[in-house]
């Protein structure tokens, strides 16, 4: 626990670490290749996946043409953005743990317990209408916290590795929830086939800004984007943690408890998780039952590493996956065969990190080269002195 | 470095992940119905849309069941015929969206899940009749297509008590919900009715909910070896793709199970076939082409309808043969129920 005193170098340190973070990535330069790099993710993959669907016998040309032709209607632009609004926040979940170097592939888990216990929560309570979807949103993030906290805990106190214990919470989440929905949550009530919770009164329907599209999730998400972009890239708190995620040692010299910064963002990255489902929760099922989509988790951590961590980027990446996925159903119908939407979307994953480890490379050579230059010239001027 | 390489195990593991999902539905999407000719074409064209829940095709039960009455209405009413899959459940309403915008009338939802989702596009689109399997959704454009599965499960019940030489026998239900309930109390009342005293094993696979219980053979394996071993003789299954581990479990102990909604006789091996006493039968088939040639033939109305023993929408397969010493039994049974003077419970 030592990492709580300061040490009376900690402000140079400290200095010397704002210096190495101000962040060389945010600088436009460097955000255009990596735009450029994750763009060019994007059209390899599609190349490659056009190769597959040619091997296989379909025409590439007719299946993309169709795909931006459906994509590009009123209806199914706004589906695509349904279908970000939980991809932009279970990315966001899984960047902010990214930032401190934490992989949380537990979004799945943490995403679905919060959203059964929201949905109990929230019927069980009468409030007006616009606080009780605010006290349901907070109840989603305070449960995914909860779920988020069992892996710090475990890693701060016994140093499980945390990639171990997400993935295995979210086995012991899923039986847990059926455990919990099983024995007291169903609504036994009706007879209905499709079970569900006990469903939330009107006050806790969440209106959609385009009736039956666009569930206003949306804006919230959009909120929690921003946010995620003041808190984790702009506050004292952020730069803590993404110090103590570059480079633990040199952040606890700084006075900076890595401990203290796992537990936060383990609990912030829980908490953002457990507002995944809500678009389903409050916005169409208003429930919770077998309707709340799965995988999300899992989906946002393809979408936090194509939007290489960045609130524009995961934005993009978000609506670039809903895009994909509103056009699944289109393509069926020309006969190509829908799992090309997920092979496209696992191939770009691939090609993200192929892309991205090439441009870092040859980042480094070029950095290194300049600063052994920069040494050069240094050199006979100090000789001088 | 190793944070690179982290980086990419992680991606690997979501690619992984992803592909998972891709490979769950495969691409047979080519040619709907093999060796189906399609019928002569009617004026207007009869333009059929099915959305199939994620699964699909190829479970060799309830799903095929119901994409062998499109084919029949292809072949015999010259429908146009699309079906669409769902991967995800983000994908149940846009595909019955884009079923409804491709001009498809009527469009069939297979299974209870799409009832919210139909809901609200049915009330949307009140031009476009729909169907649904296994559920009521009480719209005046919407065709609710359930059955008295309870009925062809009292049949194959007094089958199984009639062909018991231990007097002893099971039934594996999957979730355990009211649906999968009626099979349950329908078998058991057969089986009673034949022999008050049977002994009728029950055990479900998963909660209402688990949508794991109707892919879980090797948990029906497991159940079955453990009541063949203890005596019981017959056992019957209704939990979907389930179903073929207690046939594998029937053939390696040499005792009899009972299939369910398709003929599994038909999709069996040979080795199976000899396992195979009966199956119970769900007409999904006959339900989808119904409503396909009620639609051609200009009924658009809604309403529910319930396919039971009067019009084979349910029953028992006589494949195989092995219950042709009591099938007169078997069949004065379905006249009582027909008649009335038998009324198959369902509720256990």
């Amino acid at each position: 626990m030592g990492d709580e005193t300061r040490i009376p170098a900690a402000d140079g340190v400290t200095r010397g670490l704002s210096k190495l973070m101000t962040p060389k990535l945010e600088n436009s330069k460097n955000g255009l290749i990596t735009t450029a790099s994750s763009i060019a993710a994007v059209v390899l993959a599609l190349v490659i996946s056009g190769i597959m669907l040619k091997i296989t016998g379909k025409d590439p040309i007719n299946a993309y043409r169709k795909m931006i032709e459906t994509g590009l209607e009123h209806d199914k632009l706004l589906e695509a953005l349904q279908r970000a609004t939980p991809l932009m926040l279970s990315a966001v979940a899984v960047a902010i743990g990214f930032k401190m170097n934490l992989f949380n592939i537990g979004v799945e888990g943490q995403y679905l317990f919060a959203a059964l216990i929201a949905s109990v929560v929230g019927a069980a309570v009468s409030l007006p209408a616009p606080l009780h979807v605010a006290f349901i949103l907070l109840v989603a993030m305070a449960a995914g916290s909860v779920w988020a906290a069992l892996a710090a805990v475990l890693k701060v106190k016994r140093g499980v590795n945390e990639v171990i214990s997400t993935i295995m919470l979210n086995y012991v989440a899923l039986s847990v929830i059926q455990w919990l929905f099983d024995t007291w949550f169903r609504d036994n009530s009706k007879s209905d086939l499709n079970v569900k919770t006990k469903v939330l009164p009107r006050s806790a329907w969440m209106p959609d800004i385009v009736t039956g599209r666009l569930s206003s999730m949306f804006i919230v998400a959009i909120a929690v984007v921003a946010l995620y972009w003041v808190i984790v890239f702009k506050s004292r708190f952020g730069f803590r943690l993404r110090s103590s995620g570059m480079n633990s040692v040199a952040a606890r010299t700084a006075g900076i408890s890595s401990n203290r910064m796992i537990v936060s963002a383990l609990v912030m990255s829980g908490a953002v998780a457990g507002l995944v489902a809500m678009p389903s929760v409050l916005g169409d099922i208003h429930a919770y039952g077998q309707g709340v989509p799965d995988g999300l988790g899992f989906a946002g951590i393809a979408v936090a590493l194509l939007g290489r961590n960045h609130p524009l980027g995961i934005m993009a990446a978000a609506a670039l996956y809903g895009f994909l996925e509103s056009t699944a159903g289109a393509l069926q119908i020309q006969h190509v065969p829908n799992s090309i939407i997920d092979v496209i979307k696992a191939i770009i994953v691939l090609t993200v990190v192929i892309v991205n480890e090439a441009v870092t490379r040859s980042m480094n050579r070029r950095t290194a080269s300049r600063t052994s230059s920069a040494l050069q010239v240094a050199k006979p001027i100090g000789a001088t002195a | 470095m190793r944070k690179n390489n982290r980086f990419a195990a992680v991606a690997l593991l979501a690619t992984v992940g992803i592909l998972g999902t891709a490979c769950g539905s495969d691409s047979k999407k080519a040619d709907l119905c093999p060796g189906v000719t399609k019928g002569s074409v009617s004026t207007p064209p009869l333009k059929l849309g099915v959305a199939f829940d994620t699964g699909g095709r190829g479970d060799g039960t309830f799903n095929d069941a119901a994409g062998r009455g499109a084919c029949q209405a292809v072949g015999e009413l010259g429908a146009d015929l699309t079906e669409l899959e769902a991967t995800s459940d983000q994908d149940r309403k846009p595909n019955l969206e884009t079923l409804t915008k491709n001009g498809d009338n009527p469009v069939i939802a297979v299974g209870f899940l799409f009832s919210d989702d139909l809901k609200t596009v049915a009330t949307a689109n009140p031009k476009t009749t729909y169907g649904i399997i296994d559920s009521v959704v009480d719209l005046p454009n919407v065709k609710s297509l359930v059955f008295a599965a309870e009925q062809g499960s009292f049949l194959v019940g007094a089958a199984a008590a009639l062909k018991s030489t231990t007097g002893h026998i099971g039934f594996i239900g999957g979730q355990e919900i009211d649906l999968i309930k009626a099979f349950e109390a329908g078998y058991t009342a057969g089986a009673k009715a034949v022999n008050p005293d049977i002994k009728v094993e029950v055990k479900y696979l998963g909660a209402a909910g688990d949508n794991a219980a109707w892919g879980s053979p090797d948990k029906a394996k497991e159940i079955a070896n453990g009541w063949y071993a203890d005596g019981a003789d017959v056992i019957y299954t209704a939990a979907g793709g389930s179903g073929a581990g207690t046939i594998d479990a029937a053939v390696a102990s040499g005792k009899w199970a009972i299939g369910v909604d398709s003929d599994q006789y038909l999709t069996a091996t040979p080795e199976q076939q000899k396992h195979i006493l009966t199956s119970a039968l769900k007409r999904v088939d006959v339900a989808v082409f119904e409503t396909a040639k009620a639609v051609q033939s200009g009924d658009t109305k809604g309403g529910v309808r319930v396919f039971d023993l009067k019009d084979d929408g349910v029953g028992y397969s006589t494949s195989g043969g092995y219950l042709d010493d009591v099938k007169d039994k078997l069949e004065a049974f379905k006249q009582q129920i027909i008649d009335g003077t038998i009324v198959v419970p369902t509720k256990p």
